[in-house]
């Protein structure tokens, strides 16, 4: 790409807006009320894991033990580098600085991906030890190991269900912030980097934080129920 | 309000057989409209769908207000009548109640209001509408090709495990359209936040805006709640997940909560816009100021926020504690203060008014009336000793047609016949539009206060066979369906003879306040000539008067 281009990145100021401030604020109070609209689909799901929880305690702490808290506790290290690499593409961004905008894009896409390895990674593992509770796939709990009767241990699907449901829908959203990102790598590919046109990687920023936040939360919900 | 002429008077064109360039005729082509990002021809697009809409869920009406007529099953097998009236919720309340006035007179009417060019995220808009028709075309298809039995509201373990129906693909295609929901809602916020136009305050914002505001909240923050149900019974059927399997362990309760979490709210999305459309009206059409403006614009947020706290008001009888319960029950009572102060407001308002008996008063008086006795049988509801009599009767299905049809309904077509002009630069024809609103009134309460009657002497709801002494009341019901039924398709002929025929309307045929109406009609593409400055309070016919 030969820096004499004159295209100018698409999020220069559009029709409906008076000047560049009103559109920055449109555009930050948008993302941030999607957040929110986040922060209330993972409260669904946190809601009804919470209830469950203290319905069948025994259940939920013996299947907690099964999950590995190892590798969930690097995921929750990765993901927080990714969401540093964030932070700082977008001060490259701001401050219109457009290689290290690209590689801190690429360091937060590679954190990214990385999380997702290991995540599935767990997922495999669960499936060769029979902890998938869905229909047509054999389940299997040993409940004597954990000192659990045989209704408490089929208890664990529950557990097993929300698992898969929670972390499942935030790889969904891993996918989607990095479509985000990679839409954002190829702008800054494509288009030069000015002071701006940053707003698109600062909003998408805010979503990557939420995606991290999210998992702050799960990791501990999921992972450390029976650590006091 | 009044526009500030920045610019030197133009000299007047010589013949005005050109038409001024405006939002309709800006193109004609099929993909000018499907890929417009104008909020009003986006207004227009989703007016055309959500009527579509509106008729399927009334045909699935029809029949089985055709099956009650008598009470043995005549018409339809039981089946067919477990889908026929989840057909009808489900369409209506997804698909044409919650997007109805917001999605269309909101869109039309929102930008103008404050002063601006257009919504804050015109794409968003857009692609809004598209998750509407693909989310509402898909479950159309879907229930009637297959059909759906387990009522709009999808309770567990029916829903997941025991209903040989299609209830997945319906619970995507409503997680697909509560996208459009809240895409909407968050773009109504930030516009309202941040795209007023000069002296444009919050309270002089029209009381259209602040109840429209008042539902985007709702939009937003409840909206995802429902998505993560649909999302757990969708795993729970598709792939054996059993979250609310009493088998395993789970609560069936636990989905009413996360369900009754965002439809009782979504109530409050259904009736708020149609209270913000009346308070115009009735300020219009007496030409008097909103009386108690800042109370009004109060009492919807009152209502959005205590709408949130009402939810258990649906489960007095299905298990949850008897302390709950009262909690819930003293919430519930609650909600009818802020709307008692709108109703009131609305009198008072017509007190000594210039009154003028046009199409959208008449809509206007029968949403108080009508709204006022749904609200007041939500008390009733809201009692949980009462409640235990009269839950899952008749009684509860008139309560909420009194609110919605009586309440929602009558305040959209007030609205449209009202912003009619605006949008089309034509006038309906008003004796027709007149006496069919009377039509729809009259039919209106024949079919549901029978209804009220046979819920209070035990007539269940959702039952298509019924004990012999029922059979007059439904019949008066059915006769209703059937006024009603033809009192709607009399606006439907008229307005769109009206496109072509109507009388030209001029920008302001009410001589009304409000910037909507500082505008040609129909409006240019971005509404304005020139950024307009405000400098009064909304509903300033004192002013007006002086000035005429």
């Amino acid at each position: 790409m030969s820096d004499t281009t004159t295209a100018h990145a698409p999020s220069t100021l559009v029709h409906q807006f008076d000047d560049i401030e009103q559109q920055r604020l449109a555009d930050t109070m948008g993302m941030w009320l999607f957040l929110a609209t986040e922060v209330l689909l993972f409260g669904g799901l946190f809601t009804t894991f919470f209830v469950y929880r203290s319905m069948h305690h025994e259940a939920f702490i013996a299947a907690c033990q099964t999950l590995d808290m190892v590798g969930g506790g690097i995921n929750t290290g990765v993901l927080l580098c990714s969401s540093l690499t964030m932070a700082l593409a977008v001060h490259a961004a701001q401050s219109a600085d457009r290689r290290k905008l690209i590689a801190l894009l690429l360091a937060t896409m590679v954190l990214g991906l990385a999380f997702l390895v290991i995540k599935f990674s767990e997922y495999a593992h669960k499936y060769h030890e029979h902890h998938i509770p869905i229909r047509g796939m054999a389940f299997h709990f040993d409940g004597e190991e954990h000192g659990l009767d045989a209704a408490h241990a089929e208890e664990t699907k529950l557990f097993y269900g929300l698992y898969f449901a929670m972390t499942g829908v935030h790889a969904a959203h891993m996918f989607i912030g990095l479509t985000i990102l990679s839409i954002l790598l190829v702008r800054a590919l494509r288009y030069p980097t000015t002071t701006e046109n940053y707003m698109p990687v600062e909003i998408s920023g805010l979503y990557w934080h939420l995606i991290d936040l999210v998992w702050i939360y799960l990791y501990p919900t999921l992972y450390l129920i029976d650590l006091h | 309000m009044s526009i500030v002429e920045e610019l030197p008077a133009v000299p007047s064109p010589a013949p005005v057989e050109v038409p001024e360039p405006n939002y309709l005729n800006a193109g004609y082509t099929l993909r000018s409209w499907l890929l417009t990002t104008d909020h009003k021809r986006i207004g227009i697009l989703y007016l055309i769908s959500i009527t579509f809409f509106f008729f399927v869920g009334g045909a699935a009406a029809t029949l089985f207000r055709l099956e009650l007529m008598t009470p043995g099953a005549d018409l339809v097998e039981s089946e067919t009548y477990n889908k026929l009236f989840t057909m009808h919720g489900v369409l209506m309340i997804f698909f044409f109640l919650i997007p109805s006035i917001p999605a269309v007179l909101g869109n039309f009417l929102i930008p103008m209001m404050i002063g601006a060019r257009d919504l804050a995220f015109p794409k968003l808009n857009l692609i809004s509408w598209y998750l509407l028709v693909i989310g509402g075309l898909f479950t159309t298809w879907v229930m009637l090709v297959g059909g759906v039995d387990t009522g709009w509201t999808f309770y567990t373990p029916y829903s997941s495990t025991y209903s040989n129906t299609y209830v997945m693909v319906t619970a995507i295609g409503i997680f697909i359209t509560g996208f459009s929901s809240i895409l909407t809602g968050l773009n109504f916020i930030v516009t309202i936040h941040t795209m007023r136009a000069p002296g444009m305050t919050w309270f002089r914002l029209p009381l259209f805006v602040w109840s429209s505001y008042a539902t985007s909240l709702i939009n937003v923050l409840g909206t995802p709640v429902l998505a993560a149900a649909l999302l757990l019974i969708a795993l729970e059927r598709g792939l054996g997940i059993g979250i609310f399997d009493p088998a395993l362990g789970g609560d069936p309760i636990l989905f009413q909560h996360l369900f009754w979490f965002y439809s009782h709210p979504a109530v409050y999305i259904m009736v708020l816009p149609a209270m913000g459309v009346e308070s115009e009206l009735v300020a219009h059409f007496t030409r008097n100021r909103v009386f108690g403006y800042k109370f009004v614009a109060m009492a919807s947020l009152a209502i959005a926020l205590l709408g949130f706290l009402v939810w258990g008001h649906h489960m007095f009888v299905s298990g949850q504690s008897y302390f709950a319960g009262v909690v819930f029950s003293a919430l519930s009572y609650m909600i009818a203060i802020p709307s008692a102060i709108k109703v009131f407001n609305w009198t008072t308002t017509m007190y000594g008014g210039t009154i003028r008996w046009d199409t959208p008063l008449l809509y206007a008086m029968g949403f108080i009336g009508l709204f006022t006795l749904g609200g007041l049988t939500g008390l009733f509801l809201a009692a949980p000793s009462l409640d235990i009599h009269m839950h899952d009767t008749y009684f509860v299905v008139a309560h909420f047609h009194y609110i919605m049809v009586g309440g929602t309904v009558m305040a959209y077509l007030g609205g449209i016949h009202f912003w009619w002009p605006k949008m089309f630069g034509r006038m309906y024809p008003e004796s027709w539009a007149r006496f069919s609103a009377i039509l729809i009134f009259v039919g209106f309460n024949l079919t549901f206060f029978p209804q009220f009657i046979l819920g209070y002497t035990g007539m269940p709801r959702r039952y298509h066979i019924y004990a012999e002494e029922f059979q007059v009341l439904n019949v008066m019901s059915s006769a209703g369906a059937s006024i009603l039924g033809v009192g709607y398709l009399f606006p439907m002929c008229y307005l769109f003879w009206s496109l072509k025929y109507g009388k030209p309307a001029g920008p302001n045929p009410w001589n009304a306040t409000g910037l909507e109406w500082q505008t040609p009609s129909p409006p240019p593409t971005e509404n304005f000539p020139i950024t307009p400055i405000v400098d009064e309070a909304p509903y300033a016919y004192h002013h007006k008067e002086l000035t005429h």
